[in-house]
């Protein structure tokens, strides 16, 4: 019993991880129908930063929680200036264009940003330093079931993300913005709706998030690479279709299907087979519901 | 003036962008900093000259489009498209290039002829990704499974079973084609992204079972010792395997072409691009919606497989390396940028981006990173390809008689 809920809480980390990316996913997609393929390497770059940054720190001689926020702060900064930059060279010149150039374009942009890091940095995995503090409270839970203090870090930050973000979409002048745009671009256009800016608010927001998922993986597995974006943006953009792309709650849900999923099939059947299974549950449910677990049917005009 | 102002801005911003990853590097276990300030500099410079490049080719844009909505769109007559259809031109062409290809082994070395080999091979898969992508308008980002697939088909067959090369060539392209229906089966209903996402999940999912059955595809090691594609049981030294097989390859090239060729212009050919450009109102004119995709599917993938085994034999050894998602992006790109459905096109864009790099040893670090940025300036500044596909369209001829009389 203590292993399966040992799964289930690796699961829900997991799965809370590709939530927090597969917001930047959702977002984006259900306002201007792109797949951003590069939104995984705007994680790796946040994860960067956020190494970059603390290493100088600890160098110079800061220590404690005091590195983890600075980090996570610049890593948020740098990777909306990514994003930001990234919408306006990579996406906003093929607005107009046929459905698949911007996705190639955006494969095109996901390489370059893999290899500038790659280049600039190193091929090699570098040792991410441990940020997040170890709770003695957590000691007795951390026995029972593998939750230890970084785990909950991740838990709690992105729960209060995804009810920040879902406040800030519901209640502020942005959200009910990027709403309408999500609506009807042309339509939010005429009523006053500066969509241009915000698409990019759009990917702002998400590379934010991306940002912080990329400094909570990197704390708690200790080390990142160059690569390690396209997993996890395919991860994320899986989890995002399995929730319905475009919708914010499904997204949330999606990852946790999927975490769930991947980390009882690690526990149970191989370990080497995990992404199958993710595959296979997406393909599954893609079957029984295209439109995603709380996507909504969307009739195709003729 | 203010033109440099703004580029002052855009190198300043990028400055601020790179700073981080270009200039410092941490090395977090010795704890030392290296600060690279030269390389701040050269991203300055760079971003402040390509800010103009990059302004003026906007603004080239923008004129081009303007001018061609007065004219009513491209009509397609460019250096490629006078080169192809003009017979005066085409036919020395085409005999020029033949005599290169038949020349090509013996005037350079088995060197050369081995990565032209392998460009052809290229060449191959993209026109094969051509018939599902440009023709058939499936997104396919896991196209390198069936090449995988074809690959190792030839491989373990021989290792097990001890069939030749020419028999596993047919038995390769239709486990391709098998697995290109089994694939497209359960993802019919899916449309663009969602199929994109889930070919791509496909891609990996081949490669991680290729790595992970060890005791049948020995795993990572990979599988040795594959026999070069034979000649009634003669024997032939490396050099003389290599020509061998280059022209076997350019035979399966032109094989490829003249199926590829015909097939557009079929029954089936035009149901697919009919489905491209709507599939509700192909529907509706009373297309299998079913039967075509698959088909698609099934004709693609079949020449990734022959190819596959063709790979096989010409490296020897193959492994799951060979088989990344980096292979379907590099040949989704060849089908991109040749221009889609256009087999001129991705035959020359098959050879640049292949060829390319081997020739640019010297930027071999950097030839992703370019090949990056040239996939998204090419779908920003010429999305219709290099060759666009021009669809055959009929023109009414007046009567002699008349022309000379108006």
């Amino acid at each position: 019993m203590d292993y399966f809920l040992e799964l289930v809480c690796s699961g829900l980390v997991r799965g809370s991880i590709y939530a927090l990316i597969a917001l930047g996913y959702t977002m984006v997609y259900g306002i201007i129908q792109l797949i951003n393929f590069a939104h995984g390497e705007i994680y790796m770059i946040g994860a960067f930063v956020a190494l970059i940054v603390s290493g100088v720190l600890t160098i110079y001689g800061f220590s404690g929680v005091s590195i983890l926020v600075l980090a996570a702060l610049i890593a948020a900064i740098y990777a909306a200036a990514y994003g930001y930059t990234l919408e306006k060279i990579a996406y906003r010149p093929l607005r107009t264009a046929p459905r698949l150039s911007p996705l190639i374009s955006a494969i095109g942009a996901s390489l370059f940003l893999q290899n500038y890091v790659l280049l600039a940095q190193t091929p090699d995995y570098l040792p991410f330093p441990e940020l997040i503090p170890e709770f003695a409270f957590m000691d007795p839970i951390a026995q029972r079931t593998g939750l230890g203090s970084a785990e909950l870090v991740i838990l709690v930050t992105s729960a209060v993300t995804m009810i920040g973000l879902t406040v800030l979409i519901k209640y502020t002048r942005i959200g009910k913005a990027m709403r309408a745009t999500q609506q009807d671009m042309t339509m939010a256009r005429l009523v006053g709706v500066n969509v241009d800016r915000v698409i990019s608010m759009t990917f702002v927001i998400g590379s934010v998030l991306a940002a912080i998922g990329g400094v909570l993986v990197g704390s708690s597995i200790g080390q990142i690479n160059f690569y390690i974006g396209f997993m996890a943006g395919v991860k994320a953009f899986t989890a995002a279709v399995l929730g319905g792309i475009g919708n914010i709650p499904g997204a949330a849900l999606g990852g946790l299907v999927l975490g769930l999923a991947e980390s009882l099939a690690a526990g149970y059947v191989s370990s080497a087979y995990e992404d199958v299974f993710a595959f296979g549950v997406l393909v599954i449910i893609l079957i029984l519901r295209p439109e995603g677990l709380l996507g909504k049917a969307v009739k195709q005009k003729v | 003036m203010k033109n440099i102002k703004q580029s002052l801005l855009i190198a300043a911003w990028f400055v601020f962008l790179t700073f981080p990853l270009m200039v410092v590097k941490v090395n977090t276990l010795k704890h030392l900093v290296e600060w690279r300030w030269l390389n701040m500099l050269w991203v300055a410079l760079g971003a402040f000259f390509l800010s103009f490049v990059w302004r003026w080719a906007m603004e080239r844009k923008q004129l081009r489009s303007r001018a061609d909505e007065e004219s009513g769109g491209d009509d397609g007559t460019g250096l490629g498209h006078r080169l192809l259809h003009d017979p005066k031109l085409f036919r020395p062409a085409l005999g020029g290039l033949a005599a290169a290809a038949l020349l090509f082994p013996w005037v350079l070395d088995v060197y050369q002829v081995n990565i032209m080999v392998l460009a052809l091979i290229f060449v191959v898969l993209g026109l094969g990704l051509n018939i599902t992508v440009g023709l058939a308008g499936l997104l396919d980002l896991g196209y390198v499974a069936f090449f995988a697939v074809g690959a190792y088909s030839y491989a373990l067959i021989n290792q097990y079973y001890g069939l030749g090369f020419w028999a596993c060539l047919p038995v390769g392209g239709i486990i391709g084609a098998f697995l290109g229906v089994v694939l497209g089966f359960p993802i019919l209903r899916l449309r663009g992204d969602y199929l994109a996402i889930v070919t791509l999940g496909f891609g990996s999912i081949a490669k991680i079972v290729i790595e992970n059955w060890e005791d049948f595809t020995n795993g990572a090691k990979g599988v040795a010792n594959i026999p070069r594609p034979g000649l009634f049981g003669m024997e032939m030294n490396i050099g003389a395997a290599t020509i061998y097989t280059y022209y076997l390859m350019l035979l399966m090239v032109l094989f490829t072409i003249f199926v590829t060729n015909r097939l557009k212009d079929s029954r089936i050919g035009r149901a697919w691009m009919a489905l491209r450009e709507d599939e509700i109102a192909c529907v509706a004119m009373g297309v299998d919606m079913a039967r075509t995709k698959l088909s698609a599917y099934a004709f693609g993938a079949f020449w990734a497989g022959a190819v596959g085994v063709i790979f096989a034999a010409r490296n020897t050894y193959i492994n799951p390396n060979s088989f990344t998602f980096m292979e379907s992006a590099i040949v989704l790109s060849i089908v991109v940028l040749g221009g889609m459905g256009s087999i001129v096109g991705v035959i020359i864009a098959a050879l640049v981006l292949i060829l390319m790099p081997e020739y640019l040893r010297a930027f071999a670090d950097y030839r992703m990173l370019v090949f990056g940025a040239v996939m998204v300036l090419m779908m920003i500044f010429r999305p219709q390809g290099l060759i666009a596909n021009v669809r055959k369209t009929y023109v009414h001829r007046k009567p002699a008689a008349e022309e000379s009389n108006g």
